[in-house]
């Protein structure tokens, strides 16, 4: 397993040597966006207005954390379902510069072909692992939304936080070519 | 008659809200444990590695495992000669504790008000769905299991023919957790309900992931149809994540009930692995 590290915001060449498969440490801004703030920004794409955020460059998390207690800057921290955002994303990509996306699972060949075509670049965390993620977390602060909750933007300052290339600018995708590798190498 | 102290019954509910959102129960920490011991694919061995290391964390820092702390679901087996105090339902009882819980415990809020037009969050994770049963005698045993929305996601349910039989029902089982891939965050645990009506058999899927991870059906034949399904499921190569591996499922419990001549409704309901649970009896 190939490992990088990365800081954002993420130029298009360092995308465009990330493979299926390789181990990423991303550190420097995140933003957390999910459901109803996607719903929110497209609304603002779709209307032709500015987004309140400049994606250009940077990276989305598909997270709702639970809240910080006294003691930390945020709560347990894992990635949500990305199929959830699949209606939004190709939007999303097209009209904001986005370069990346963290979440879990697998997304819709229409997200594909439009992370080829903006050479952008999606992520898996470890679902479920939102304590262990959360330690990678320096510090959070809600940006926007914030009447959403757990679903407001959050920009959030990661260390090394550990990922896995899951579909990479060419777009191979490694939740079908994950499960043949395991079937190769046990003589399936 | 035994009365419950309303107030000792919220007490109770907020301490198990806390505790189930932030340690794994034993025997789902050993099945993974067990799976990382035999795990060939490196990729797979890492993530389940990631797992194990997470447990840790959530309950030595009393944070929780997953920041999805689920929506409250209670199964009650709620004694025939006990009440509770001051006026109150067990229902009432269970909600004013979730509230409590999930605000002292600085637990996720994940239930808004309305499902379709206004999405309001309720900001206390209230309402609980609550499942009460009576029982016979003076006791009351409460379950907690906080269900995760994105393997709640991925429930089915399937009204087979009668002749489709074994056959029918291992195949809609597996398809449904191998067409999941990693939304529900595998390696799972799989509930399954067979017979009954169409709720009640999502019901038996529910319930059937209370019981201990691995645990076989009383039943010989249901429990041989668990090992046949959980071996299929585990072929596939879907693996921790759905990025590859020998596991995808930890478990496969079956439950059953009596069923209508005409019908062989099958339900699934997916458990991920962060598959919490606290148990209670007042």
């Amino acid at each position: 397993m190939n490992s990088i590290s990365l800081t954002t915001p993420l130029g298009k060449d360092e995308i465009k040597r990330l493979k299926i498969g390789d181990m990423v440490y991303l550190s420097g801004s995140v933003y957390t966006a999910r459901d109803a703030a996607h719903k929110r920004l497209c609304a603002l794409i779709e209307a032709g207005k500015t987004l309140p955020l400049d994606l250009k460059s940077q990276v989305i998390y598909y997270c709702g954390p639970t809240p910080p207690t006294p003691q930390r800057a945020i709560g347990s921290a894992g990635p949500t379902t990305s199929s959830r955002m699949d209606r939004y994303t190709p939007l999303l990509l097209k009209n904001s510069g986005l370069s990346a996306m963290i979440g879990k699972g697998n997304r819709s060949s229409q997200v594909v072909k439009s992370i080829v075509e903006c050479g952008a670049v999606y992520f898996s965390a470890t679902g479920g692992a939102g304590a262990l993620l959360s330690q990678h977390i320096k510090s959070a602060k809600v940006l926007l939304y914030e009447d959403l909750g757990p679903e407001a933007i959050h920009e959030l300052s990661v260390e090394n936080f550990p990922l896995i290339v899951a579909i990479d600018s060419t777009g191979r995708n490694l939740f079908t070519e994950g499960p043949s590798e395991y079937k190769k190498l046990i003589g399936q | 008659m035994k009365t419950l102290p309303y107030k000792k019954v919220v007490s109770a509910i907020r301490q198990m809200c806390i505790e189930a959102a932030c340690n794994l129960p034993n025997d789902v920490l050993s099945k993974i444990k067990d799976a990382y011991r035999e795990e060939p694919f490196p990729r797979a061995k890492m993530i389940l590695e990631q797992l194990i290391t997470n447990c840790q964390i959530g309950s030595s820092s009393n944070i929780p495992i997953c920041q999805d702390t689920g929506f409250a679901v209670f199964f009650v087996s709620m004694g025939t000669d006990v009440c509770i105090s001051d006026d109150k339902t067990i229902i009432e009882a269970i909600n004013e504790g979730t509230r409590q819980g999930y605000k002292d415990g600085f637990l996720r809020a994940s239930i808004v008000s309305d499902p379709l037009f206004s999405r309001t969050n309720t900001f206390d994770n209230t309402p609980a769905l609550v499942h009460v049963e009576p029982v016979k005698g003076d006791t009351c045993t409460i379950t907690l299991l906080p269900k995760g929305g994105g393997c709640e996601n991925m429930s089915f349910l399937r009204m087979l023919k009668p002749s489709d039989g074994k056959d029918g029902v291992v195949k809609f089982v597996t398809d449904s957790v191998i067409d999941s891939g990693g939304n529900p965050c595998p390696p799972v645990i799989v509930g399954v309900g067979i017979g009954g009506t169409s709720d009640k058999a999502a019901n038996l899927a529910k319930k059937a992931l209370l019981r201990e991870a691995g645990s076989l059906n009383p039943d010989p034949l249901y429990a041989k149809l668990e090992k046949e399904i959980l071996t299929t499921i585990n072929q596939s190569g879907v693996g921790p994540l759905g990025l590859g591996g020998k596991t995808t499922a930890l478990a496969v419990h079956i439950e059953h009930f009596p069923c209508h001549i005409a019908s062989l409704p099958v339900a699934v309901s997916l458990n991920c692995h962060s598959a919490r649970k606290t148990v209670i009896s007042l």
